[in-house]
Formats: structure tokens, sequence, C-alpha cells
């Protein structure tokens, strides 16, 4: 899953690690947009075996795009902000 | 007197509103870093677009809200980024976190605005990345400036299909169609009863014809049958059937889902509030009257997660609220105001009858879902595994209503805690014994209402 940045993008690039790798996203983003507007495809795999996930209310309900952020734990992507410097992992 | 309000979407704003004026000082508790809730989500600060960018036709609503709100924060104990995840009532008592520290609240009177979700039914292949609630693609492009993907498939029925679809057309998104499951001829008997609110009927025209006029496909009557892609982390195509049973393959790279909304009642659960099935929402509500007061002494209710009603709706139910809980508590009241707010919410809860009537649950579509298709996307519970728990020769015998299905297949038992899965499961349920959606119960609310950090024990000195 790619989401695409429309509009209102112009604010400042910051970076954070996921899985190892340095991105760049924008300071507003949420660790979700942060993760899915790059490279990242997916939050977390399932741990019943169907697949990836990444996500699905983006309002805090659903829980299904968990990610492990250290010093965190684990939260919610859609409505932690991403920071520079954070390492996130998939949960 | 100690007065809690939980929410600051529209209702929870109108509600502190009225408690501030009346001289009061509320605790008032919202889980978002802002108020504003869903339909006025305002983006973090750096964003730069306009009131009519963010909201359009709902732009000079959205932004007295938003006045209000922020008039009000200094006038009240206002906690952002707080979760009320449990409550008790006699004496009044909410649990709250924030940044991990757990905290609690004495109350003597308390106005839950709590607000609502999409109501979704599962389509094979919805759990895959790329594939979200309308509200969440509306979320995306309002909070963060993104669309859910270049060629997006709206599916469902309701306002929401058409506003979101409306406001990715204007934002430039991709839109590769827009398919409404509701048949053109329910929505057209549905009509009469929509005069009653003019402006939100000619909005809804307003977007369908915007729609048609820029190309993008549009259908109604749609059965959405399988999203699809080859990795597991991309969807590559819808596959749906259209009113006249023709198959089709629409090539998109994410699909948004919703039909409609259901409250979020967790806390009106706990509180000890009654909860029935409202037959023309087709969702569980809490039982509460035109004032928003309920059967639990100090426990009023405004807003969506009151029963569906929408932003306007809302705004009127939140200063209603309050004025019952001034005059509960010998507090002077403003009764022209009183009789206003009720005028307006008995016109506009006939138009809701009407809307409801034209937009209604697709039932059929969760009774015929496959089989193996993932029911409960926490709990990896498949559609089949349910209808499993409901056979009478089962090891466990029939599951007569949904509590019992649960605790047999863990549907409704994961982090979500049926939030998602549950309005759908009800139907799958139903189906499968014949019987009312209503005689399946609903799944109980449980404290904490979402999950929390278990906090470290503080390391010996």
């Amino acid at each position: 899953m790619r989401l695409v940045r429309l509009t209102d993008q112009d604010r400042p690039e910051i970076r954070f690690v996921f899985e190892g790798q340095e991105v760049t996203a924008r300071a507003g983003d949420t660790l979700l947009t942060a993760i899915l507007a790059g490279d990242g495809g997916f939050l977390r795999t399932s741990e019943f075996g169907d697949g990836p996930r990444a996500g699905f209310c983006l309002m805090g309900a659903c829980q299904d795009c968990r990610v492990f952020v250290e010093g965190q734990g684990r939260v919610r992507a859609c409505t932690t902000p991403c920071a520079p410097g954070l390492r996130v992992r998939r949960a | 007197m100690r007065v809690a309000v939980v929410g600051a979407g529209p209702a929870g704003v109108r509600a502190v509103g009225q408690l501030v004026r009346a001289g009061l000082h509320p605790l008032w508790i919202d889980e978002a870093p802002d108020g504003g809730g869903r339909i006025y989500q305002r983006p973090p600060p750096g964003f730069r677009r306009s009131p009519q960018a963010l909201y359009g036709l709902e732009a000079r609503k959205a932004t007295a809200l938003h006045a209000a709100l922020d008039a009000l924060k200094p006038r009240a104990d206002w906690r952002p980024d707080t979760l009320v995840w449990n409550i008790a009532t006699h004496p009044g008592r909410l649990n709250l976190m924030r940044d991990g520290v757990a905290t609690e609240q004495g109350f003597d009177a308390a106005i839950l605005c709590t607000g609502a979700m999409d109501r979704v039914v599962p389509v094979p292949g919805w759990t895959r990345p790329g594939v979200t609630t309308l509200g969440a693609a509306q979320i995306a492009l309002k909070a963060q400036g993104c669309a859910i993907g270049q060629r997006v498939a709206l599916v469902g029925s309701g306002p929401l299909l058409w506003l979101v679809a409306y406001q990715y057309l204007r934002a430039g998104a991709g839109l590769a169609a827009v398919l409404d499951t509701t048949p053109f001829r329910r929505k057209l008997q549905a009509l009469r009863g929509l005069p009653h609110d003019p402006a939100t009927l000619a909005k809804g025209l307003f977007y369908v014809t915007r729609l048609r006029a820029a190309g993008i496909p549009v259908a109604e009557g749609a059965t959405p049958l399988a999203i699809e892609g080859e990795a597991p982390d991309v969807v590559a195509a819808l596959r749906w059937r259209d009113a006249a049973g023709r198959e089709h393959r629409l090539e998109c790279d994410a699909v948004g889902l919703g039909w409609g909304v259901r409250p979020e009642l967790q806390l009106a659960d706990l509180a000890g509030v009654p909860i029935g099935f409202d037959p023309v929402q087709h969702n569980w509500v809490p039982q509460r009257d035109l004032t928003g007061r309920t059967p639990v002494a100090g426990i009023y209710l405004a807003g969506d997660g009151a029963g569906i009603g929408g932003a306007a709706v809302a705004e009127l139910a939140g200063a209603r609220a309050a004025q019952a809980l001034l005059a509960d508590a010998g507090l002077p009241v403003d009764t022209a105001l009183v009789a206003r707010l009720e005028r307006r919410l008995l016109r506009q809860a006939r138009f809701r009858t009407a809307l409801e009537r034209a937009f209604p649950f697709p039932a059929h579509l969760a009774a015929a879902m496959p089989d193996e298709t993932i029911l409960c996307r926490c709990e990896s519970v498949t559609a089949g595994e349910l209808r499993a728990a409901a056979a009478p020769d089962g090891p466990h015998g029939a599951s007569p209503e949904v509590n019992r299905a649960k605790a047999f297949t863990r549907i409704g038992m994961g982090r979500c805690q049926g939030r998602v899965c549950g309005a759908a499961a009800a139907e799958v349920l139903a189906a499968r014994l014949g019987c009312d959606t209503a005689a399946i119960g609903r799944l109980r609310g449980q404290p904490p209402v979402k999950p929390l950090p278990i906090p470290q024990p503080e390391a010996a000195p």
C-alpha cells in the first residue's frame, strides 16, 4: 500500500528509521502516513498467518495499525506523530 | 458540582459551551490531541489548507465549532490526548490514561459524546494493505493531505460515500469508481422523506452530479465480490457485480469501504445505560430521551454515540443535554433555547428516518459472505467458523446469541473488541440461525474500552 501525498505537503522534512532504513517524512505526519507514503508497504503481519496489515480505520478504533517504537513500545501508527530520530519496527 | 464531558466533537463542544455559560468548569476529555471530532478534525500544526479546502460546504460550521472549541478550552479543565478507559457510577468515576499514566477522576454528572465509527461489511480481501474504511479515506485526506492510493475505489452506501468521493475528486485524487450498493429505486422511494432537510438533500445531489460530470464511473445496486492482488501487501483490483448481474474487474490500488456509521457506545454500556436495537438505524443504541437523559441518574448522552444523527444533530443534542444536566442540578435553564433545540431535533429526526430508509444496512451482503472470508480481522475468524459455531450439531451446540459465539470462536475478542466486525458478525449469525438481528444480541462492552499499555513497575531504589 502506498499513500499518495496530494496536498498540504510543504512541511519541513524529518528523518526517522523504519525497519533499519532511514526514511524521510514530513513534520505533522502520523507514523502511519510517514511509513505508508514511503516504501514501507505495510505495518505489521497478522499473528494468525493471514498476511500483512496496514491499518483500517485511521481513527484509533480498529487497533490494526500497531507498530513498535523503541522507547514507547507498541503504539497505534494512526494516532502517533512521527518525530525525528524515532526507531520504528513492524509489530 | 463536578461535571465531566467526554468527547470534543460537535456534541461535546456545544455541551461544554452551555455548561461554561452556566458558570461551571467541566472536566473535558478527548482522546485526540485536539477537538473537532472526526467530522471537523483539524490537521496537526504546520498544515495550511483553508477551512474551505478542508471542509467544503461545511466550512462555515467547522470554523464556528473550532472557534467555540478554542474559546472554551481555557474555561474548562481541558484534557486532550486522554483516553477514558472505564466509567463507574454512584459514585461517578472515570478512569483515564494519558501518556501511559493512569489517573482517576470523580464526577457528579457526565455527558458522554463518544461519537461513531464506520460500519463495514467484510469483503474477501478486505484485510489487505490498501483497504480502509470510508472514514479512514477521508481522514487521510483531511488530516494528512494524502489519498489512500493512486486509483481509489469507493464502495458502500450512505452520505459519506458520496462526500468522500467528492472530496477526493476535488483534491485531485485518482478515483477508479464509486460503487453504491443501494439500488437506485430504493433511494428514490425514500426521497419522499428527505425534503424535511432540503439543504442536505441538495448537497447529496450536488456531489453525485459533480462526480458524474467529471467522468467518474458510478454504479448503483452494486455488489462487491473480492479485493484482489498478487503480492499480499497490495491491492490490484476489485471484482464486483452490477445490478444486472454482470461481473466486472475494476483495476485499483486502494479501496474505501463503508455502510454508514455505528455508535461508539462502550462507555454508555459500562455506565449501565440500557442498550436496545434500533431497527431503523439497524444499530444497537443506548437508551436516552430527546433531552439526552438516560435511565442512569447523572449520565447524559449526545451526538452519534447516542444514536446516529450526524454533526448538525450532535450540536443541538450536546446543548440540549447540557441544559438537561443544569435543570437536574437545580441550576437556571434557558427555556427559550431548550424549546428551540427540541423543535430542531424533532425535525432532524424525521429526516434521519428517511435517510436510513434510503441507505439501509446491507444485511444481505453480510449474510451472503463466502465462508472463507475473514470476518474478525483481529483474531482472523472466518465467516465459516462463525457459521459452524451456530450449527446445532457442533461440539457446543448452537450459539443462540453473539456473546456465546464469541466464547466459542473468539469473534470480537480481539483488540478492537468487536467494533469492526460486530455488526456483520451479528448478521452472519442471524442469517445462519434464521432469526432477527435483534435476537442475536450485541457484544458487551468490557473495560478497558481500548488496549492500554501496562505500566512498568518502578525499579526498587
